[in-house]
């Protein structure tokens, strides 16, 4: 699993629960106590024995702490540049939605290992909307769940969001768009971050 | 083969081309897409002589409009002349109808630029231009490599706390013997002239005998501190083993000057060290050369004679200093 991911587990608990529970999760998960490297990639079972460590430690359903995670990564102040880089896919939480398919393609542009797991917006009728995960590791449609809802809020639309289940490698999550700009949401200018 | 024709509205113009201007025959600027007309506002585009608002770099030389119509379906390079002077590539054709010239234009690399210039948003853009794109290459990229550079100063940052960890002598914190080679042999290659002492503690053996190695331990970092209270920042010290130390003092060529150095040293060695409630008493012999920095000296040929006089010391009876010469 790519460091960036595994960084933003780490950087989650980090910024949720105290940099004690950080030394308490790595060393029980027996992971890099200083963390990992952004731009390393890790076995596997390194993340698979911290988010087991994550659920035994926080005592909470590894599903809730995923999407937990979806959100932190588009909302925390500590990773601010994926939310930018999100916010380029569209000026609307729809259009936005839309070009979810594109994103392991975009993110491949920037991290060419990354291996975000393939993604599929099914459009059905009066703003609902399906979005197909499949990739070799369960779990990521947990995440996307707190992402997407998180971005609807950045962008100030209105959803209803769910995890619809998983079958073999596939999750399905669907989501209903009420209000497509329901308020102002979260401004997004061109101009920040590296131009500024 | 007739050319197909079609014509456009202005109103599919301006969302095709977002960035386009319609020039008339005389050059008056009759019409700008969208996102030209954000970057100029009223009255600094339209009815204003293309060759006023724009300043042609390449191709160079063409002021007129019959010029301009030559380079139709080739590259333009054109900057506004007023600030700020934004710079645009552009393409050029002649209308069909009429002799008016559609301008396209786009920002090129210099959408960096722009973006801070003016308010611009993806809305700006044609959904097919592939401007945002680029900003969010830019962006994904630097992103990426601030994280790479982080990992550099972390890296670098490592490297020099394990150079100095392997140059270093972990017990006194002075330098160790391969330090020493490195400075030495940097010194003698350089031409600079230094002294050189060659210290050993005496009695060192019988206190660790006596007093055990935490003892010995104690009289080592105790030696340090008294060497490196009586250096300067740019000696070099060294503990080149055992109970033996070395000291590089360059610039400092002067027998006399190294000699009372060596003394001092010895006598405050002699300063007994309560270590519990025993006392440490040691005492040291030196040995002392002179590098001039002339050639044809090794840094090993001068490690001898510092040690033939150190050896000349211990023989006449300990806690003395001798200075090398050919007739010891």
């Amino acid at each position: 699993m790519h460091g960036l991911m595994n960084r933003a587990v780490q950087c989650f608990v980090r910024d949720t629960y105290g940099v004690e529970m950080w030394k308490a999760l790595a060393y029980s998960a027996d992971v890099p106590m200083a963390g990992f490297e952004a731009m390393f990639v890790y076995d596997d079972a390194m993340t698979d024995r911290m988010l087991d460590g994550a659920t035994r430690l926080l005592n909470r359903p590894q599903e809730s702490i995923l999407e937990d995670i979806g959100t932190y990564i588009v909302s925390h102040p500590n990773v601010e540049s994926l939310r930018r880089l999100l916010r380029f896919g569209g000026e609307t939480f729809l259009e936005f939605l839309l070009s979810v398919d594109d994103l392991p393609r975009r993110a491949r542009l920037a991290v060419p290992d990354l291996g975000l797991p393939a993604m599929e917006i099914i459009e059905g009728d009066y703003g609902a909307f399906e979005l197909i995960c499949r990739g070799d590791r369960p779990g990521f449609g947990h995440v996307m769940v707190g992402l997407l809802r998180t971005m609807a809020d950045d962008y100030g639309a209105l959803v209803v969001l769910d995890y619809e289940g998983r079958n073999g490698l596939e999750e399905t999550i669907s989501i209903q768009i009420l209000q497509n700009e329901f308020t102002e949401g979260r401004p997004f200018e061109l101009a920040t971050g590296p131009f500024s | 083969m007739g050319a197909l024709s079609i014509s456009l509205t202005h109103d599919a113009r301006d969302i095709l081309l977002p960035m386009h201007l319609r020039v008339s025959g005389t050059g008056e600027i009759l019409h700008a897409g969208p996102t030209l007309r954000k970057l100029r506002p009223e009255g600094q585009l339209i009815g204003r002589q293309f060759f006023d608002v724009f300043d042609l770099r390449r191709p160079r030389g063409v002021v007129t409009m019959d010029g301009l119509r030559q380079h139709s379906g080739l590259r333009l390079s054109l900057q506004f002349r007023d600030g700020p002077d934004t710079a645009f590539k552009g393409v050029l054709v002649a209308d069909a109808s009429a002799s008016e010239l559609i301008v396209n234009l786009s920002f090129g690399i210099s959408i960096v630029d722009a973006i801070r210039d003016y308010d611009l948003h993806s809305a700006d853009f044609a959904p097919t231009d592939l401007t945002v794109e680029m900003l969010y290459l830019i962006e994904a990229k630097s992103a990426i490599l601030e994280e790479w550079r982080r990992l550099n100063v972390r890296l670098q940052s490592a490297k020099i706390a394990a150079e100095e960890q392997a140059f270093t002598d972990t017990l006194t914190g002075l330098k160790n013997r391969r330090a020493m080679d490195h400075i030495l042999g940097r010194y003698v290659d350089a031409g600079v002239p230094f002294g050189l002492i060659q210290l050993d503690l005496d009695y060192f053996k019988q206190v660790n005998d006596k007093l055990g190695h935490a003892a010995g331990d104690l009289v080592l970092q105790k030696a340090a501190e008294v060497m490196l209270r009586s250096t300067r920042d740019k000696d070099t010290l060294a503990r080149a083993g055992g109970d033996e130390f070395v000291l590089i003092l360059p610039e400092t060529v002067e027998a006399g000057h190294l000699v009372d150095l060596g003394s001092r040293l010895i006598e405050r060695l002699e300063v007994p060290i309560p270590f519990g409630d025993d006392i440490c008493r040691i005492s040291g012999s030196a040995g002392i050369t002179v590098s001039l920095g002339v050639p044809g000296v090794s840094a090993f040929d001068l490690l001898g004679q510092a040690d033939k006089a150190l050896y000349a010391s211990k023989n006449t009876g300990r806690g003395r200093v001798t200075v090398f010469s050919d007739t010891i």
